[in-house]
């Protein structure tokens, strides 16, 4: 800039237009301000009385309240395997709807929480595999039954199928998902678990009562 | 040189920071050019947002709101990709936001077929600041049950009066004492002197995205033709809706139900049967919101009210809330100010209490007429003087004052005095600066300099030749108001932005010992439900050390003051707020 060099204190125009001396510039400015600086006039206190208490009050519940209500979203969390000694005695207060379903006539539907068929191949394809697998078994645990000379414990078990195939076809649009999401082998032998659960409780139910 | 540089540099960037990012145009002559109504949000009110958003919704859903609000409307698919969450909790998230009205949704910018897009804005988030003013406000107007009522429907975003009315009996029932149960007639009627009054609204039926339209045949469409309706840039208001304010005929009788101290099991139970319970009352699909604009109309003049009482006395301000009430239903939420009213008509609406004598009354309306507040104007001499409130003046004049006062706070009062003389004098030179504030030079000028780094105040340069010679040209000081309340309310918005960092800060720093406190409290609690001896209860008690009592109480008294600070910090930004609107409006 001009003066640069030669004359470092000129300045380019009559520093009295501006009111100001050579003498009473300000100190120049050495790094960033400081983070904290020093005030000369400490802040006016808050207002206090009983509409401030109590719309202070209504603050701190409406927080803790909107917390507690399902819209609330937490992120997924891998819960512990021990259940916390906190978390037991904190459960006790509890949510009074855990669930909320909004209604779909004022929402676009596509946030509906849908079953996700996303790939149509390896989708049908595991779920064939699986219904395949699925039916299979169920035709020899069948058999197996037949064999066994308990009527009331068949007509038990023909009402557990439907349902269990109920359950499995919905335990099977969570894992699909999971599944795509995850590609995880493991959880695709869970469905051989969840019949086989239904079908051990059906035989053992005295040996459950050895643990 | 350096110096100098710094200063003529602080002066450009001084002028453009002011304008607080909102894309106004600065032009030579000092005017200044304002583009319609930004949609960009300043980073200070992202932030706030996302604080707010995260302290009820969570940190989910604040991830999703602050995406949307820092890139404009997108559609499902954008925000999954981009949030990188995965595609359950981006809908639940969009489902919250929009229940709460903090989304909106339309068909896409391409056209009818093209998918839906979000859009968020930060003001009905920044709302969420000012819900315990609202439930407040409801509270002194209509009692516990407009109270509870307001608090449900905060808490809900969007619910249907007859829900509304059972959760809320069953509050009240629930406070009240033994065998005492509270009627849902009663609930029904504050529910709808609420609508009468305007402070809740119904929701708008489903702009004409693709779905049918929702819901009871009360309600008309927007458009008759919706299919081929075109993409219409601006979302319809509620109040665009003829049946907006009507309560629809609701079959509800009963009172509301104990709910008795169980156990967990019982609970469950009870409330799985009321989920069952099929009772239909005639509302469906009709879902009721919160109406702000209402509440924020009565907030400006309780301000008001308010204002002239500090300044005049009671009466007063009790001829000004006359004046108010009358016009509540006459005057427009736009309006720059009411419609003139007769000293008569006001003579004969005064409440019974205040017996004033007809001259009195006279002589209190020139009193006001003539205070340099402009709080009341006077429109004409029939019926005894046609008398005005200068609803948009008293705005300015109000947040002027809230200018005036920041700055004596912060720079003492002979820099407010400066502060006020450029306010009203609106150009001057640095020499006529120190001989009208009466102020020695030397301090003026550092007083000046400081308000010009703090940009509350800016330097003009009026050039006697086209090239702007420095010692040509004249300098003078000046302030804006709009522009300098604009930047003030970007600093509130920092404010409890920072306040509630804090508040999270100390609430995590002492996490370990409120765990603690908490779970003694439990186990206290179930103790004593459980008939325990008081050496028990002595016992538990102690597991708190003093000096971690002393701990809890300093944390507790922190947190107090930071939340009370936030309240009174939002009393502030609704000032500035609607004095900013209101020039909006009127421009």
């Amino acid at each position: 800039m001009a003066g640069k060099g030669r004359g470092v204190g000129a300045f380019t125009f009559n520093i009295d237009a501006l009111g100001i001396g050579r003498g009473n510039m300000p100190e120049a400015r050495v790094g960033p301000s400081p983070v904290f600086p020093s005030t000369d006039f400490k802040p006016v206190p808050l207002k206090a009385g009983e509409d401030e208490d109590y719309m202070l009050a209504l603050k701190q519940e409406m927080r803790g309240t909107m917390q507690r209500l399902p819209y609330n979203i937490k992120p997924q969390s891998n819960k512990a395997e021990v259940e916390r000694y906190t978390e037991r005695y904190l459960k006790q207060s509890q949510i009074d709807d855990n669930e909320w379903t909004p209604d779909w006539n004022l929402f676009p539907k596509e946030l509906m929480p849908r079953r996700k068929r996303p790939r149509a191949k390896t989708g049908t394809k595991k779920s064939a595999k699986i219904s395949r697998k699925d039916t299979e078994n169920i035709l020899t645990k069948l058999d197996e039954l037949a064999n066994k000379d308990d009527p009331e414990k068949s007509d038990e078990e023909t009402e557990k199928k439907p349902r269990n195939e109920d359950e499995e076809e919905i335990e099977e649009e969570e894992y699909e998902e999971e599944d795509i999401e995850e590609e995880n082998d493991y959880i695709e032998s869970y469905f051989d678990n969840g019949e086989d659960f239904a079908a051990d409780s059906d035989d053992n139910m005295d040996g459950e009562a050895t643990y | 040189m350096m110096k100098q540089m710094d200063v003529l540099d602080g002066l450009e960037k001084g002028v453009k920071d002011v304008n607080g990012g909102r894309n106004l145009g600065v032009s030579k002559d000092g005017g200044t050019i304002e583009c319609e109504r930004c949609t960009e949000m300043t980073a200070q009110e992202v932030r706030l947002c996302g604080l707010l958003l995260r302290e009820h919704f969570g940190e989910v859903v604040e991830k999703v709101g602050t995406h949307l609000l820092k890139s404009g409307a997108q559609n499902l698919r954008t925000i999954i990709h981009e949030t990188g969450l995965s595609v359950d909790l981006v809908k639940k998230s969009l489902c919250v936001l929009v229940q709460h009205g903090a989304a909106t949704f339309s068909s896409g910018r391409k056209g009818p077929g093209s998918p839906t897009e979000y859009h968020t804005s930060c003001d009905r988030i920044l709302r969420i600041l000012r819900y315990p003013r609202y439930i407040y406000t409801a509270k002194t107007l209509y009692g516990d049950t407009g109270e509870l009522i307001i608090e449900e429907l905060l808490q809900r975003g969007h619910t249907t009066m007859s829900s509304t009315v059972k959760t809320v009996a069953d509050r009240l029932t629930q406070n009240m004492a033994e065998g005492r149960t509270m009627d849902y007639n009663e609930v029904s009627s504050t529910f709808s002197k609420l609508v009468e009054t305007h402070f809740l609204q119904r929701c708008p039926p489903l702009p004409g995205v693709g779905n049918k339209d929702s819901s009871a045949p009360s309600e008309t469409p927007a458009t008759p033709g919706t299919p081929a309706a075109p993409v219409n840039t601006a979302p319809p208001t509620p109040e665009s809706f003829p049946e907006c304010y009507k309560v629809p005929s609701v079959t509800l009788i009963g009172r509301g139900k104990r709910q008795l101290a169980s156990e967990d099991g019982e609970e469950q139970r009870s409330a799985k049967r009321a989920k069952m319970d099929p009772e239909t009352h005639g509302d469906e699909g009709i879902y009721w919101q919160v109406n702000f604009e209402r509440f924020h109309l009565h907030f400006r003049d309780q301000t008001i009210i308010s204002a002239v009482a500090n300044k005049l006395d009671q009466t007063s301000s009790e001829i000004v809330r006359t004046m108010l009430r009358m016009s509540e239903v006459t005057t427009s939420p736009m309006a720059t100010c009411t419609k003139p009213l007769s000293a008569n008509e006001i003579f004969r609406s005064l409440p019974p209490s205040y017996n004033i004598l007809r001259p009195i009354l006279d002589q209190y309306l020139t009193l006001l007429v003539d205070d340099p507040m402009e709080f009341v104007g006077k429109a004409g001499e029939s019926g005894g003087g046609m008398f005005v409130v200068n609803l948009h003046r008293a705005l300015a004049n109000l947040a002027r004052a809230t200018l005036e006062s920041v700055v004596q706070e912060r720079f003492g009062s002979r820099s407010a005095r400066i502060f006020r003389l450029l306010l009203r004098k609106r150009h001057l030179e640095q020499k006529q600066v120190e001989d009208f504030a009466m102020i020695p030079a030397k301090e003026a000028k550092d007083m000046l300099y400081t308000l010009l780094s703090q940009n509350l105040v800016q330097l003009q340069e009026i050039p006697k030749t086209p090239d702007y010679a420095p010692s040509r040209t004249f300098y003078l000081y000046t302030v804006n108001q709009l522009p300098t309340a604009r930047m003030l309310l970007q600093n509130c918005y920092k404010t409890v932005a920072n306040l509630i960092e804090r508040r999270l800060f100390e609430t995590k720093e002492s996490k370990r010992l409120l765990e603690k406190s908490q779970r003694i409290e439990a186990i206290l609690a179930s103790l004593q439900a459980s008939g325990a001896e008081p050496e028990q209860l002595t016992e538990v008690e102690e597991m708190i050390t003093a000096p971690e009592k002393q701990q809890l109480d300093t944390l507790r008294l922190h947190i107090n003051k930071l939340d009370s600070a936030e309240n009174q910090v939002d009393e502030t930004i609704f000032l500035l707020e609607s004095y900013i609107n209101s020039t909006n409006a009127s421009s």
